[in-house]
């Protein structure tokens, strides 16, 4: 049976051109980029290299990008870097209820430090309102961080309103561009961001890799310490084979960049239709019009995520859901409960699909007949 | 008959070596193995450590040893429900529950069935010691070959259509053969400790888990006859023919509970392992399960069990038309506990079983037993 990969918001195929920008590197780009030989000369050059491509991608200056492991580390240092540097200016920080785990998580450690942090409401349609943002602003706003698309409902927010809002304020800007970059333009000067975050592994780039934009104005302290790597923001020997591969994987997402939104979007279409036709019982999460090509979160009534996943999963469909179950404890999602309340079976009854390059007309089309069969035969069950 | 490859059977894996075994053997012998984890209690503690997190990852880390699928599941409702409230139940009745039992027959063996088939399983399997054999078209269930480990007792309430749908793949093996498989092959728990005490309790202190969700009364200690012979901490804490913990002193035999008074809070003691008011010479017994009804006559001989481990007792059984079995000792028995389960053997087979609860002697009901 053939496997059908959905769950490209979990991570993604690495693209051919990808590992052959990066087959090279490994085999002869060993030296340390901070080395002063020839070597060392050799890796700094690619480093630059990826550097200037990952600026160009989202209308930056070279000067502010920093690599990091990864999305989370970039989420990270955004958050508790900015709040730790800026702490005489005030105390109070903004993010919303809906954000992925790497910045509500940080943003928990850091009420425990003694920040105030206000979590945004978000609504059905998935977003947050303007209106609580400029009610939640202060005087000791130092920093807000919103999501640019929910990693689960794929909802994309509204970014350009949110930076207009802070124009005039001294509030930092961070948005976590994870599951936005590739598809969705991106002019962070325009667009009044000071942070943004990007994973290589999210657009089959390498997984280890991911970067910061840290705005030329934005006063940042390093989470960790050692040499003068990334302006001192980042230290640690750098992951070169992974920068250039990040950079392949960016070039590619440039340039595709809206043959894949078509193609996705046309998936997404292909998918929803499919279990239409035969009709299956589901709902959309979130307003489906604010939502982003490659990512759908449907909720199956009647259905639970344990037994759909298992069952997916058996059947060779591949795709999660936000509801944790591992070790047999079901949390319900969080993004899901704060849409509609924890009361609400969708928080237990949803699955995210995720499309991406994996994807073909035909094996979306596969896809949606054995979710069909299987939503079928759970809900009969359970009738 | 299918073959092995296109037969799906779910395996129930606890992350003990048993279940790690079983699934090991069938993966070996050809079938599509598919292993679940089900989770029925939430026993995080204030480290915000759970034992189910670690168990799961030794399932994880097995399955990935032997190359198959693993999911997990949560029945924690279906065992607050159907299980942990029947066992308060028992305990507030004065009666000493098997959650064991009931946890066979209403989750492992009924949800957890369920689930397995909604896969699309054709086999649910677990590690137990117990044998399933299919003689003059009924479907048996037999004692496992390891009379130490034999399960069956806990089993007593499967019926022949769930045994049909059931595979136990260690039923034909001694533990110490079971452990040694997981040896040779590595497996991560081939030395991890057996379970032991009733699984939602753990290693803990028995005493103090059930006083967290049962009142305890504290009463007099009497014996029969009146005599105050000290201070009990709740009668829920004691069950039949106990000698530890009653703090007795003075001379002459040590004192065992022979029985409850529910109603005036009073537990019963006697002196003596022998003590005649701890024997009794037949019983009767409710929640009957017969695990093939067209073999049971209206009265019968065979041997039976009253507790797990014990050896089996020669009986005779007569059904009343009350439903209840009346289940007469061919000699008398020591420290028959109401709200245990009774279950009957017939050589290798178990037919079935219920629940003990009513002790007789000399055609009168005990009813200071509880």
């Amino acid at each position: 049976m053939e496997q059908i990969y959905m769950d490209h918001a979990a991570t993604t195929p690495m693209d051919e051109e990808v590992m052959k920008a990066m087959l090279p590197v490994y085999k002869d780009v060993f030296g340390n980029p901070s080395s002063v030989h020839s070597f060392g000369r050799k890796a700094r050059q690619i480093l630059d290299g990826a550097r200037r491509v990952m600026a160009a991608s989202i209308h930056a200056d070279e000067k502010e990008i920093t690599f990091t492991s990864g999305g989370t580390e970039a989420d990270n240092l955004a958050f508790m870097g900015t709040a730790l540097a800026n702490r005489d200016k005030g105390n109070h920080i903004i993010t919303t209820v809906q954000e992925h785990h790497a910045v509500l998580h940080t943003a928990e450690a850091l009420e425990k430090q003694g920040f105030n942090v206000t979590y945004l409401p978000v609504y059905q349609d998935g977003k947050i309102s303007l209106e609580d943002l400029e009610k939640a602003l202060t005087d000791e706003t130092i920093l807000v961080s919103v999501m640019y698309v929910n990693n689960e409902t794929g909802i994309i927010q509204p970014i350009m309103e949110i930076g207009k809002l802070l124009k005039n304020h001294q509030a930092y800007f961070h948005t976590d561009a994870v599951q936005a970059f590739g598809l969705i333009d991106i002019h962070v000067k325009e667009l009044g961001i000071d942070m943004l975050t990007v994973s290589s592994h999210k657009i089959n780039g390498p997984k280890g890799i991911g970067f910061l934009y840290v705005s030329e104005n934005t006063k940042i302290s390093a989470l960790h310490y050692g040499g003068e790597q990334e302006r001192k923001r980042r230290p640690g020997t750098e992951n070169i084979a992974g920068a250039a591969g990040f950079k392949k994987a960016v070039e590619l997402a440039m340039e595709n960049k809206d043959l894949r939104s078509q193609q996705y979007q046309a998936y997404k279409q292909l998918f929803i239709d499919g279990l239409k036709d035969n009709g299956i019982h589901f709902e959309v999460n979130g307003d489906i019009q604010s939502a982003i090509p490659s990512i759908v979160n449907l909720s199956f009534p009647g259905a639970n995520v344990e037994s759909l996943l298992t069952n997916f999963d058996l059947e060779g469909i591949a795709a999660s859901s936000g509801s944790a179950c591992t070790a047999g404890s079901v949390e319900p999602s969080h993004v899901l409960t704060a849409m509609f309340g924890k009361d609400n079976p969708c928080t237990t009854n949803s699955i995210r699909f995720s499309f991406g390059i994996f994807n073909t007309e035909e094996n979306v089309k596969e896809a949606s007949e054995r979710v069909s069969r299987i939503v079928k035969r759970l809900t009969k069950i359970r009738e | 008959m299918n073959s092995n490859k296109d037969t799906r059977v779910v395996v129930g894996m606890s992350g003990g070596v048993d279940s790690s075994v079983a699934a090991l053997l069938l993966k070996e012998q050809g079938y599509d193995v598919v292993g679940i984890f089900m989770k029925n209690w939430d026993d995080t503690d204030e480290f915000g450590v759970c034992t189910a997190t670690e168990d799961f990852d030794d399932v994880v880390r097995v399955c990935n040893q032997l190359d198959i699928p693993y999911y997990s599941v949560n029945f924690e409702k279906q065992y607050w429900d159907k299980v942990f409230t029947y066992f308060l139940d028992e305990y507030k009745a004065g009666r000493t529950p098997n959650p064991d039992v009931m946890c066979n027959k209403e989750i492992k063996f009924k949800a957890f069935l369920d689930h397995a088939m909604s896969l699309g399983a054709d086999y649910l399997a677990t590690g137990h010691y117990a044998q399933v054999r299919e003689a003059d078209g009924r479907v048996e269930m037999l004692r496992g070959v390891d009379d130490n480990k034999d399960q069956t007792y806990f089993l007593n309430q499967l019926s022949s259509d769930v045994l049909k749908q059931v595979m136990f793949p260690l039923g034909h093996m001694p533990k110490s053969e079971v452990r040694k498989i997981a040896k040779e092959h590595g497996l991560v728990t081939a030395d991890k400790k057996d379970s032991t005490g009733i699984c939602f309790i753990g290693e803990r202190n028995f005493k103090e888990f059930l006083s967290e969700y049962l009142p305890a009364q504290p009463g007099d200690m009497q014996t029969l006859d009146g005599s105050v012979k000290g201070q009990h901490d709740g009668l829920m804490y004691y069950t039949i023919g106990q000698r530890q913990g009653l703090g007795i002193g003075g001379s002459g035999d040590p004192w065992f509970v022979v029985g409850k008074n529910l109603k005036d809070n009073v537990l019963y003691v006697e002196q003596g392992f022998s003590n005649d008011k701890l024997y009794s010479d037949s019983l009767i017994a409710t929640e009957l399960n017969w695990i093939n009804e067209d073999v049971i006559k209206e009265t019968f001989t065979c041997t039976a069990k009253f507790r797990y481990r014990q050896k089996d007792s020669a009986v005779t059984v007569k059904l009343q038309d009350d439903g209840k079995v009346f289940v007469e000792f061919a000699e008398s028995e020591r420290a028959i506990t109401p709200g245990q389960a009774v279950v009957f053997y017939d050589g290798e087979v178990c037919l079935g079983g219920g629940t003990i609860d009513e002790i007789i002697k000399n055609d009168h009901a005990l009813d200071y037993v509880g």
